[in-house]
């Protein structure tokens, strides 16, 4: 076997991300943060607003958060197109299946559906998704979906190109049991600060909130974000 | 009896002018000439029994099984045409399946039996297929609502939720009986519970067979409910012993208790 084939003569660093270098000339990112927090009673998600194309800022205030069905709810990463058709496939997928039933699916189903797209589709789709929403089984209940297309129930979850500056911010604040205030409040702090630093992530927090009695959309303007890089 | 089909009934895409389809009737004929089963919803659980006749001395008793689990949460009793019971069996655990593959979660009563009735009906819309000859109880759990349902499914593919039902030879005598119990009253409190379910539909069973013929049988008999860890499993064969014990008991002091009864009158 000839090994040498196999081994690069030199390595230059091409200055695009990990993210940018696997779109297609063109294609709009969706470099974002994202973030959900289960709280006693439902779910807080929360994302920036910036859509790009390499630098070109496409979008300033884009709407990452979707709804999936009455009580379930999705943040989006990753290609903007991959991540719409996703939705759009989950939500009929989701509608039908309530028909079916005569009953709300539980969160737990839309997570598992979303998953099985992104994993049997993984070559050819660029998704990180988190979903999240409220269901009379498991209350408030988050899923972590991300490239590959594992899906991964977990106590809080973050994503997105942004979401690597704030992994010790959140690990520090978070807490079991926090209550509804207390949740919205940390995922608007997180996300100010990972947009303050990821060049991917800016413009307007967008925040829902999801309850047993329905959704509170809300957004913070961008001239008042709650934090700013320390020190500025 | 039955009309004559003269010439209506050949086939089950066909239509008779008095709008029967000769050939699902016929079907459910089948049914009726085979072994009694029975469904029970009862408070705590959904009992299955089916009385399976044993026609040759031969036979290694606890073989040949009329009751199957298609998932952990459901079971189904057939009775009727055995061989289509088995086709009916293997859809209803490719159903299960596939709706946990793709939803990730266990399927809901309801759907389990739409989607099985679905099956059986295409099979009397089809001029080169038969209908099956079986009748199928299922007994399922939802884990989500903690509901359990008791279904049966009929050769013409009606489907329909339960508190108790028969299908087979004894189906009317032992509907009879089943009206008789504490099945679906206002008060959930006192409605029968599984332990006391069991013998009652050993009781039927054995009541079916009184009058001497004495043709050898078995008794096969599964519940699903919060003690079998809401599993479908068969009951346990001590429990069965005990039933059976206790229903030929009861059959006993009855009757004579009804000629008791008969002396007196006669004065």
């Amino acid at each position: 076997m000839n090994y040498q084939s196999y081994a690069p003569s030199t390595y230059e660093h091409d200055g695009k991300s990990a993210e940018t270098r696997n779109l297609k000339p063109g294609e709009l990112s969706t470099g974002t943060t994202i973030m959900a927090i289960p709280f006693e009673g439902g779910v807080v998600l929360g994302a920036d607003s910036r859509v790009s194309t390499g630098t070109y800022v496409a979008n300033r205030v884009s709407d990452k958060v979707a709804q999936l069905h009455d009580s379930i709810w999705c943040c989006r990463s990753g290609s903007a197109a991959d991540t719409q058709a996703l939705t759009d496939y989950v939500r009929h997928y989701l509608s039908q299946l309530a028909v079916e039933t005569g009953r709300a699916p539980t969160v737990k189903v839309a997570a598992h559906l979303m998953r099985k797209l992104c994993y049997e589709n993984k070559d050819n789709l660029m998704a990180g998704v988190i979903v999240g929403g409220w269901d009379p089984v498991e209350k408030g209940s988050v899923y972590n979906i991300p490239l590959g297309g594992s899906c991964i129930k977990m106590p809080f979850a973050i994503g997105g190109s942004g979401s690597t500056y704030i992994y010790g911010l959140v690990d520090s604040e978070f807490k079991e049991a926090l209550s509804k205030d207390e949740a919205l409040s940390l995922v608007k702090k997180s996300i100010s600060h990972a947009m303050a630093r990821d060049g991917s992530s800016g413009g307007i927090i967008r925040t829902v909130v999801v309850t047993e009695s329905g959704n509170e959309r809300e957004y913070v303007p961008g001239d008042q974000l709650p934090y700013g890089p320390a020190g500025w | 009896m039955a009309s004559s089909g003269s010439g209506y009934d050949l086939s089950s895409s066909t239509f008779s002018p008095d709008g029967r389809i000769f050939q699902v009737e016929y079907a459910s004929k089948a049914v009726e000439n085979a072994g009694t089963a029975l469904g029970l919803k009862c408070s705590n659980g959904v009992v299955l029994c089916v009385e399976k006749p044993l026609l040759n001395k031969m036979l290694l008793t606890n073989s040949s099984r009329r009751i199957h689990s298609i998932d952990k949460h459901s079971g189904v009793a057939i009775t009727g045409f055995v061989s289509d019971g088995r086709q009916i069996v293997n859809r209803a655990r490719e159903e299960c399946s596939n709706y946990e593959e793709t939803y990730g979660t266990k399927i809901p009563t309801k759907v389990l039996g739409d989607r099985l009735a679905s099956y059986v009906h295409y099979f009397t819309l089809h001029g080169s297929l038969r209908p099956f000859g079986t009748a199928a109880l299922i007994a399922s759990y939802d884990p989500e609502t903690k509901d359990h349902a008791l279904q049966m499914i009929e050769p013409s593919g009606v489907s329909y939720q339960y508190y108790a039902c028969a299908a087979g030879k004894g189906r009317q005598p032992a509907r009879t009986e089943l009206e008789k119990l504490n099945i679906n009253k206002p008060d959930k409190a006192e409605n029968i519970n599984v332990r006391e379910g069991v013998k009652q539909l050993a009781r039927i069973i054995h009541l079916l067979h009184e009058d001497g013929k004495d043709k050898p049988f078995e008794l096969e008999m599964s519940w699903l409910c919060e003690e079998s860890g809401w599993e479908h499993k068969g009951v346990p064969r001590d429990f069965i012993k005990e039933a059976v014990d206790w229903a030929k008991k009861d059959i006993l002091e009855t009757e004579e208790y009804e000629s008791d009864e008969d002396e007196e009158m006669e004065d």
